[in-house]
């Protein structure tokens, strides 16, 4: 199968070269999915780089991202392919009464008429590409199926032209914040990675990578807090991108050290809820 | 290697895990690709293909390590080359991570001299050296004897006994004071205490961890898998639920409750047929050249029930109405309204606790703590709270009130009035009943659930979160 990466370590290496700093499961896991040539169901909270992994992946190995963005109500012919009905309208408006039915039947179902959407375009794709079909849980069940058919086969069959086969196996990314259990075909079908809050030296990390000039000491600061307030109760903890965002906030206010006060006064970019907010504050400023 | 790794699936499945062929077969595929020697990468090789459920991780972890972690070369297959040399490598591994704190020259060191270094490489952070420790004083402390039949849980309270790291921090904090070194503000304070907790706990896991090798070591990888074996999270019967597993149930209960909201949104809006969808219709109409032979509709809403949810927050059954109320009221928006009422011999409506706050946590607690539910002696009387629901809010319940009875029906042999029960149902538009207990209890000593249940339209066992779910689905 697949030979885009060295080692398990290069991945890793390689990552970080493009600002995503991945863990040891993270760089496993895509590493086997290229020599396997398995799709990656990436599962976990949301903003913690789910996402951003599959972008950062086409990133090292210079492919083109392709994207489908899942939504209720997504369907085949958003997914997969669909016919340009308006223009097919007119071609046979326009040929009402001169060719015979069949003619116009094979002529409107040709490559003119056919609008590609993601899957096909990439089956299709002569160039390296990365598959991401981002927050696979919001569909239905049978569009699933219809995903888990592609990702079995790597081909797609469309009944007035006949079978599109990949030239390549692409790498696939599928995300999901598990708002929905995925069908059980849908989950033996990948490798399964579950990604969570980042570690505190990670998170750390990834704020020095991401929040330009901030310094060793502020960004410890922030993955440090960060890490207290996710073990409180909380109906909703920081994602990476609250932590990332925050950062930011503290380097435009010019804050180089973060004191209690100040902390308490942009909990809000961090947390989304109120009672959040009341309760981290509260024990921020007690030393339990 | 191949026995190994069936005998390595064959202890996840005992331990519930849904392992398919293809998985067992893809498994086999993933470690050829990561060498030997890369531990990390092996696990997550296994993991990948093995366990597609992150509430599943933890029983994986411990079915690894007790499979491939901790065992020793002895138990490698003799005519399995590749295997012998994984384990060599793995226990070279092992011995080169314990080298570094010299463990050897640690026996003679008095307890006090231990425990201050201890001390140190906590509060330096210094990993190689807390193994060590761990090892060190679970050979010191716990006791271990071959053969013995006692659990790995009194090892380790034998060991942490003796080490009394509930007194830790503390004399952490009066080293720091006496070298200077205490954080001068609150917040400081908080994020230091905090990072020594994540310390502590894990050189809590590496005493546990060595504890585990030992006696893998001596009773084999099979029967200590067995003993190691918990139930999955959602299998946890609410009744019996340790601290830990209680810990683990909250945290299971939320991403499951978005998962039901979003399921059952998506029911509501598929379920019959509406009016016709213009546009779809046309598109559709392409395929019989333009004509509209094939009409496509839209999906109205049905209407959303109203609850009214009556639950026994007792002692033994207290956990189950927790988890139940928590259910519900995370779903909320699923019902047009909801209202509670709880109750030991008394009866309260708390409907008002979940409406102050949006932290349901929050009410759960003021449910525990506020509600009036005595009124003689504070065992459950079940009839005398129904009796007291019917009198104020019978009135409440109307065609469209499902109401929810939440209980192990343990009357203490008061005077059943399952008339209310019987009343109720005449009024609702359905009256459940859910018992905790496992049904082959119901209906023994004092359990009266056979009673009340036949006035319902139906007694459903709730013993843990997979038939709580259920039940709940099936309601909305
Ligand atoms: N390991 C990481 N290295 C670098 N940046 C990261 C990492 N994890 C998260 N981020 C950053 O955090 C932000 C959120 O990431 P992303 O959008 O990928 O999250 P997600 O998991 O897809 O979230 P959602 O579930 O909401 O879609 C991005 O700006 C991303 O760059
Ligand atoms: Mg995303």
């Amino acid at each position: 199968m697949g030979n885009r990466f060295d080692s398990v370590q290069a991945v890793r290496d390689g990552l970080k070269k493009v600002n995503y700093l991945a863990d040891e499961g993270i760089a496993s896991v895509a590493f086997l999915a290229d020599r396997l040539g398995k799709p990656v169901l990436v599962e976990g909270p949301a903003g913690t780089g789910k996402t951003q992994l599959a972008k950062s992946i086409a990133d090292l190995i210079g492919a083109r991202l392709i994207r489908l963005q899942c939504y209720e109500g997504l369907d085949e012919s958003k997914a997969l392919y669909e016919w340009n009905y308006k223009k097919q309208l007119l071609r046979i408006q326009a040929d009402k009464n001169s060719d015979s039915w069949s003619e116009v039947h094979d002529d409107i179902f040709s490559e003119e008429f056919l609008l590609t959407r993601p899957l096909l375009e990439a089956i299709r794709a002569d160039d390296p590409v990365v598959l991401l079909i981002d927050e696979v849980d919001r569909v239905e069940v049978e569009t699933e199926a219809l995903l888990l058919e592609i990702l079995s086969e790597y081909q797609v069959s469309i009944p007035e032209m006949g079978t599109i086969t990949a030239k390549q196996i692409p790498l696939v990314f599928l995300t999901s914040n598990n708002t929905r259990e995925l069908s059980e075909a849908l989950k033996r079908r990948c490798l399964y990675l579950h990604v969570d809050y980042p570690d505190m030296d990670r998170e750390k990390e990834i704020v020095l990578a991401k929040v330009d000039g901030i310094t060793e000491h502020l960004a410890d600061q922030i993955a440090r807090i960060v890490r207290s307030i996710r073990q409180l109760d909380l109906k909703k903890a920081p994602s990476v991108s609250e932590t990332i965002d925050w950062a930011r906030t503290l380097m435009l206010l010019g804050i180089e050290h973060i004191d209690a006060e100040q902390a308490k006064e942009t909990l809000h970019i961090l947390l989304k809820y109120q009672t959040d907010i009341a309760k981290a504050a509260k024990e921020l400023s007690s030393d339990k | 290697m191949l026995d190994l790794m069936s005998g390595f699936v064959a202890e996840l499945r005992n331990a519930g895990l849904p392992v398919s062929l293809t998985e067992n077969l893809d498994a086999m595929e993933a470690i050829k690709q990561i060498p030997l020697e890369d531990r990390e990468a092996f696990k997550w090789a296994l993991g990948a293909t093995l366990v597609k459920n992150a509430a599943h991780w933890r029983a994986f972890e411990t079915v690894f390590e007790v499979y491939f972690s901790l065992r020793g070369p002895e138990y490698a297959l003799k005519d399995d080359e590749d295997a012998g040399d994984f384990w060599r490598e793995m226990q070279d591994q092992m011995r080169q991570g314990e080298g570094k704190g010299g463990a050897g020259a640690m026996d003679s060191l008095t307890q006090e001299e231990l425990m201050s270094l201890l001390m140190r490489a906590l509060m330096d952070g210094d990993q190689a050296m807390m193994r060590a420790l761990a090892k060190q004083a679970v050979q010191r402390f716990a006791g271990m004897e071959p053969g013995r039949p006692v659990g790995g849980t009194y090892y380790l309270y034998r060991t942490l006994r003796n080490l009394d790291l509930d007194n830790m921090m503390s004399k952490i904090d009066q080293a720091k004071a006496d070298d200077g070194q205490m954080p001068q503000t609150d917040l400081e304070r908080r994020l230091e205490n905090d990072e020594m907790q994540h310390r502590i706990e894990q050189f809590k896991q590496e005493i546990e961890a060595e504890i585990r090798r030992r006696l893998v070591a001596d009773r084999g990888a099979e029967a200590m898998a067995k003993t190691l074996r918990k139930p999955l999270p959602e299998d946890v019967e609410f009744m019996h639920a340790s601290r830990d597993e209680m810990q683990n149930l909250k945290k299971a209960l939320y991403p499951l409750t978005r998962k039901l909201a979003a399921r059952l949104a998506r029911k509501r809006r598929h379920g019959r047929k509406g009016p016709l969808d213009f546009r779809n219709t046309v598109r559709h109409s392409l395929n019989y050249g333009g004509v509209p032979a094939e009409p496509k509709f839209k999906y109205p809403r049905p209407a959303k029930p109203e609850l009214m949810v009556v639950a026994d927050i007792s002692g033994s059954v207290a956990a189950f109405a927790r988890f139940t109320l928590m259910l519900v009221y995370a779903i909320q928006g699923q019902f047009s309204k909801v209202r509670s009422f709880v109750f030991i011999d008394g009866l309260d409506e708390v409907t008002d606790y979940f409406k102050v706050t949006e932290d349901i946590t929050e009410a759960i607690h003021r449910v525990n703590t506020e509600a009036d539910v005595v009124w003689v002696d504070g065992h459950s009387d079940y009839g005398h709270a129904f009796e007291v629901f019917w009198e104020r809010y019978g009135k409440d319940v109307g065609p469209k009130t499902t109401v929810l009875l939440l209980g192990d029906a343990r009357n203490n042999y008061h005077a059943a009035q399952s008339w209310v029960v019987r009343e109720m149902k005449h009024r609702a538009r359905h009256v459940y009943w859910l018992n905790p207990e496992p049904r082959s209890y119901w209906n023994t000593g004092d359990s009266i659930v056979g009673e009340y249940g036949s006035h319902t339209d139906g007694v459903y066992e709730c013993r843990n979160l997979r038939q709580l779910e259920a039940f709940v689905e099936k309601l909305a």
